[in-house]
């Protein structure tokens, strides 16, 4: 048994006692363990591993003419490959970077500068721009329109009027050969 | 509670009653309970509500036998559904309506109890509940509103789903979790099934604590003043069972009409185009029960102190329930019912004006006059809630309040007869 010093003695009268302890470590192992009960069941609801396996597109560049827009499915969700015009890429690298409302240069936005490849998923709610059809509404910048709330991108894909906070994501990409890329 | 089994068949049920006193709470819930005398038919939503809920339970159990919750399915099990199957067209038209059907009880009876000072003290708790019903059967219709798997079906979910990607940091990571995926896609259409099977259930739950909330002080009353006395209230059976029942009435003659004559009138054309996740529709619209928050979502076009526009047009449509949830703390005055409150009784309707206008506002593309009266009607919504409602309670001058409900609805004969008993009783 514990000796009789002063010492002891405070401590067995002080308001922390050996139970308070106790019931705190159980308490904390205790959420520990229901934590750990829960993230399981939470965790199936994240994406599965064949929906991330499902995650890379190749695409065949080569009947893409100059000034045309092509569509292609990555992850589920458009991607716009857009073939630019010397006009294009030249109105999109005129910009005055600062007064974006998401800087970024045109250059680190492509690899290649007559290929703008974008997720087409307007950064707002989620809808899809208009713009890769002929006939399309581009919207004042000649980029995108999106015609859910009236988001605007430019020829680089830049948000530049409208709710939408940033520019159209640019997907991981690689040129695999001259004209071919892998998406994801 | 001797009493409570009157005839003589109900040895058996004496037998049981005295093991589980089911029987008995439901005689002194249902039928002695004392209900105020002179409710309206103002009164009638609340059963009407659960009435809509089992139906809905009810007519979902037997789609959910037809349906398949798969992307590259559903939407042709639910033309079968329609086509194929026997009823299967009422089936489906009465739950789809029923949901519309719910929402305008579920309004109406809220702006009833706003009208008339139903949250006051002390049925905080009950109007709460209320408002998480409100709150549960806004996720669970929207869950439905995705099965069928049409376009509005696929894009309502995205763009919704997309608002909690204006969380910072987290924001992107909580809505791939949502999705299961990196679309809305199969996975999320298994879950929203899932989901929309449970929550009717949870809202049962809550509709259970709500009613036990309301038995423990009884309805509020057009008056709203408390019930005294014996002279003040009446049994509710058969006076309210036979009213409701009348009520219920009028209402199946009007869910009949849209289900047999209009299925489609609160609907979107658009949801029967097959889901096509590569083409959004040019207009989207959310079903009409939604379109104040879609309103109030739409009108922030603006940052405030560097939140940006999105993350606060978030806040605002979802604080828009949240004022509801703490109304009964915000309205500072002691007079629950309207009728003595000769300035709220105006701001009320100026209220139901502004929700019938961001109504408008949800159904129009944000272009031109239509921004502008939402962020009117937005700005005026929380002006009601946080500043005319406490503000008012403090300078406004309500009319007197009549001695009890026995006098006020009898007449002053019995209003001279009357206090006696309560006085007595005190």
């Amino acid at each position: 048994m514990a000796d009789l010093t002063d010492e002891n003695i405070r401590h067995a009268h002080s308001d922390t006692t050996r139970r308070d302890f106790l019931m705190l470590t159980a308490g904390a192992l205790g959420a520990v363990a229901v934590g750990a009960t829960v993230w399981p069941f939470i965790d199936t609801m994240n994406p599965a591993r064949d929906t991330l396996a499902a995650s890379t597109t190749e695409v065949d560049l080569t009947p893409v003419a100059v000034g045309q827009r092509l569509t292609v499915a990555w992850r589920g969700k458009p991607v716009f490959i857009d073939h630019r015009t010397t006009a294009e890429i030249k109105t999109a690298r005129e910009v005055d970077i600062a007064q974006l409302r998401d800087p970024q240069s045109d250059a680190e936005r492509v690899k290649k500068p007559g290929w703008l490849v974008v997720v087409g998923v307007c950064t707002h709610l989620g809808c899809i721009p208009l713009g890769q059809k002929t006939g399309d509404d581009r919207g004042p910048f000649g980029g995108w329109f999106c015609p859910c709330h009236g988001s605007i991108y430019d020829t680089s894909g830049r948000i530049r009027q409208g709710p939408a906070p940033a520019n159209l994501a640019v997907p991981p990409y690689e040129f695999t050969g001259n004209a071919t890329i892998r998406i994801g | 509670m001797a009493d409570v089994h009157r005839g003589s068949g109900s040895r058996i049920i004496r037998w049981i009653d005295h093991r589980l006193p089911f029987m008995a709470m439901m005689q002194h819930e249902l039928y002695d309970y004392p209900t105020p005398r002179n409710l309206s038919y103002w009164w009638n939503f609340g059963s009407l509500a659960g009435i809509m809920l089992v139906i809905m339970i009810v007519t979902g159990v037997f789609l959910a036998m037809q349906y398949t919750p798969s992307a590259s399915l559903a939407f042709d099990s639910v033309e079968r559904i329609m086509r194929d199957v026997n009823y299967g067209w009422l089936n489906r038209y009465a739950h789809a309506n029923g949901a519309s059907m719910f929402f305008a009880i579920l309004y109406i009876h809220m702006f009833r109890g706003l009208y008339y000072g139903s949250y006051k003290a002390p049925r905080e708790l009950l109007w709460m509940l209320g408002v998480l019903i409100l709150v549960l059967a806004i996720a669970t219709a929207f869950m439905g509103y995705v099965l069928p798997w049409g376009q509005m079906s696929y894009w309502a979910a995205t763009v919704i789903t997309s608002l909690f990607s204006a969380i910072p940091l987290i924001g992107q990571g909580i809505v791939t979790f949502l999705w299961g995926g990196f679309t809305v896609g199969d996975p999320t259409l298994h879950r929203f099934y899932a989901l929309h099977y449970l929550l009717p259930f949870i809202i049962l739950a809550v509709v259970l604590l709500h009613l036990i909330a309301l038995h423990r002080f009884g309805s509020n009353n057009p008056l709203g003043i408390d019930m005294k006395g014996p002279q003040d209230s009446i049994p509710f059976h058969p006076y309210y069972t036979i009213k409701d029942l009348f009520g219920l009435c009028v209402f199946l003659l009007i869910y009949a009409f849209f289900v047999f004559y209009a299925p489609n009138f609160l609907g979107s054309p658009d949801n029967y185009i097959p889901a096509n996740p590569m083409q959004t529709p040019n207009h989207i619209v959310p079903e009409w029960y939604l379109l104040p928050y879609y309103a109030i979502l739409r009108s922030i076009t603006f940052s405030i102190l560097g939140i940006p526009a999105k993350l606060l047009g978030v806040i605002f449509a979802f604080g828009s329930l949240f004022v509801l949830l703490i109304v009964p703390w915000l309205d500072t005055s002691s007079v629950r019912s309207s009728q003595f409150r000769p300035i709220y009784k105006w701001l009320f309707w100026v209220l139901v004006i502004d929700v019938l206008a961001l109504g408008w506002v949800g159904a129009n593309p944000p272009q031109g006059i239509v921004v502008t009266v939402g962020q009117i009607a937005t700005l005026y919504f929380y002006v009601h809630f946080l500043i005319l409602l406490p503000v008012l309670g403090k300078i406004e001058r309500p009319r007197p309040l009549p001695s009890s409900i026995a006098a006020a609805v009898l007449g002053d004969a019995a209003g001279v007869a009357a206090p006696a008993a309560p006085m007595g009783r005190s």
